[in-house]
């Protein structure tokens, strides 16, 4: 016994190198195969999504992935009498504004309370940050009201409103703009350059990275908005692309081939753009989780 | 007269200059809804009568309301279990995608994908594959296996976990990402040494990376706990028919909220339920950053 276990010993001390790292190099293999896996499972909803809306109906009832005929006749029929189109264009509006108004208001405030030394900049400061806490389902009911009182209900403005400007945004544009140099600052100013033209021309172009990954949430978010558009908005025209899916997939009840066209309808594009930006996308969403 | 001013003035000037459309926005869009939804929370309003004071009558009704406990049971299920299983999961593919050097980028953007969807697109995606033979996925792929049928959304056991299961699939690939974020973020040093110190891997990963993510966690927790109470867009459209149904064993606070508000039209207590939310999600973030923060 004895002995055997002496010579076992010594081949393996022999040999451990190249069999430890076989076993390493199994491991590895077998740690890729597991993620890869998981990671093709990940995407399967959104791959039998688009499948099953590639269907004929008789064949929806089948599990197979690729269709057999493949078909882009729901497509034509979700897209023919023009709703789509149109909420697809009132997400798209209503997406951009407030991306171009979070970009512009949260990194100006952001960067007068980083760069600005003047009286109240702590209360605004705590009372922009406190606003974080507030859950926005606690001020639909308010803002409703508002609505209703100014004849904002079911119009684009109605929709967009609350979104313009966000603490969020804001508390993520003071913390880049911390990294832009005061000397740069003083330079611009000696040169004669006004606060507006600093803040715009010099600080700015400094803090891009950043602007970008505030864009990327801000309108996602707004993409995907769901609770407030369906309070605000009521006609079928004002409806953006969330809500109007929800009706349109109670309106085709069972009739699945045409819901998931909707679906795929509503979430190709955004998949699209990520696909070409992935790598900035996943650096801005990063650096937005990270900082703000 | 702008000239007459010293550096430091123009500063002050400049500076409320670009605050005023700001501090605007904040008192009109969120100080002031916020004060009124506490106000209307103290009053009996249906949107058409008069505003009549209530006190804190909303708030007595709502501690005896049979459907109020269920919904907060509800809410914390969702919370409860939604929280730690999409922490746990999260945090495994994140570990090991950390370790994987070959289509290191691919399979991150696999795992990534389904946070860039629309929760209610994915929602009636979802509610298609629980539907049962023929039309359902799950169920045809039981039927294939011989297994019995599983009632998903029509159960009351088990309707609340299927609702759940797309909104932690949605939001896994944002918190492997910063859990990955994280990991880069550990001096290499520390694993060297470890590793010419011929400490076992259990003991690295306790020992050195968990403690040293800690951070990470705590951000992991405190925004996935907010999204979980705050659960509204799936519950609301996989079960549209009914919401919150079958028999209120999947309504959360927030879709209790929009019946009482704009199904019932009573305002006052719709406001009260708000500030309930308002309270759990301070107390469940405070009571987060408290335990995770000291120990």
């Amino acid at each position: 016994m004895a002995a055997t276990d002496n010579i076992r010993a010594s081949t393996e001390t022999l040999f451990s190198g190249t069999a430890q790292r076989r076993s390493a190099n199994m491991g590895q293999i077998l740690r890729w195969l597991i993620l890869f896996i998981g990671g093709v499972a990940m995407v399967m909803p959104i791959a039998y999504m688009i499948s099953t809306s590639l269907k004929w109906p008789h064949e929806i009832y089948d599990v197979n992935l690729i269709p057999k005929e493949p078909t882009i006749e729901n497509y034509t029929f979700v897209l023919e009498d023009g709703r789509f189109y149109m909420w697809f264009l009132n997400s798209m509006i209503i997406a951009t504004i407030t991306t171009l108004s979070n970009v512009l208001f949260d990194s100006l405030v952001g960067y007068t309370l980083c760069k600005f030394r003047f009286p109240g900049r702590y209360i605004v400061f705590i009372a922009i940050l406190s606003t974080l806490m507030i859950p926005t389902e606690m001020l639909v009911i308010p803002w409703y009201l508002m609505s209703q009182q100014f004849g904002w209900l079911d119009t684009t403005w109605g929709i967009m409103f609350p979104g313009l400007m966000t603490a969020f945004g804001t508390f993520l544009m003071k913390q880049f703009f911390e990294t832009v140099p005061d000397d740069f600052i003083e330079a611009a100013r000696i040169d004669g350059l006004n606060e507006l033209q600093i803040w715009w021309t010099v600080a700015m172009p400094l803090v891009k990275p950043a602007l970008a990954a505030l864009a990327i949430f801000v309108f996602l978010g707004n993409w995907t908005a769901f609770i407030w558009p369906l309070i605000v908005t009521n006609s079928v025209e004002m409806y953006t692309l969330p809500v109007g899916l929800s009706t349109f997939g109670d309106e085709a009840d069972v009739q699945w081939e045409l819901i998931m066209t909707g679906a795929a309808i509503s979430t190709i594009p955004t998949l699209i753009v990520f696909l070409i930006f992935q790598r900035f996308i996943i650096r801005g969403v990063v650096m937005a989780g990270l900082k703000g | 007269m702008y000239r007459n001013l010293t550096i430091r003035q123009k500063q002050i000037v400049w500076a409320w200059a670009f605050l005023a459309i700001p501090v605007l926005f904040y008192v009109v869009i969120r100080f002031y809804p916020t004060g009124n939804a506490m106000l209307i929370s103290l009053q009996n309003w249906n949107l058409l009568g008069d505003r009549t004071w209530a006190g804190l009558d909303n708030y007595a009704k709502l501690m005896q309301d049979e459907v109020f406990w269920k919904v907060f049971k509800n809410t914390f299920v969702y919370l409860l279990i939604g929280t730690p299983v999409s922490l746990v999961i999260s945090f495994i593919i994140a570990y090991h995608l950390d370790r994987v050097r070959f289509m290191h980028g691919f399979i991150r953007m696999l795992y990534f994908l389904p946070f860039m969807t629309s929760a209610v697109a994915m929602a009636w995606v979802w509610r298609g594959f629980y539907q049962p033979v023929p039309v359902g996925l799950f169920n045809n792929y039981l039927a294939a296996a011989g297994i019995p049928q599983i009632e998903f959304l029509r159960s009351t056991t088990n309707a609340l976990p299927s609702i759940l299961a797309p909104a932690v699939w949605a939001g896994l690939g944002f918190q492997i990402i910063i859990f990955m974020a994280g990991l880069r973020a550990i001096p290499r040093s520390y694993y060297e040494a470890a590793r010419i110190d011929g400490v076992p891997w259990w003991t690295v990963l306790f020992e050195i990376t968990i403690p040293l993510l800690k951070p990470t966690i705590v951000f992991i927790v405190v925004f996935s706990s907010i999204g979980f109470l705050r659960i509204f867009d799936h519950v609301f459209n996989m079960t549209s028919n009914d919401p919150g149904g079958p028999l209120n064993s999947t309504k959360p606070l927030v879709l209790m909220i929009y019946d009482t508000a704009f199904n019932a039209f009573d305002m006052g207590y719709a406001s009260a339920q708000t500030v309930v939310l308002f309270l759990i999600l301070l107390i469940v973030s405070l009571i987060q950053l408290r335990i995770l923060r000291d120990r």
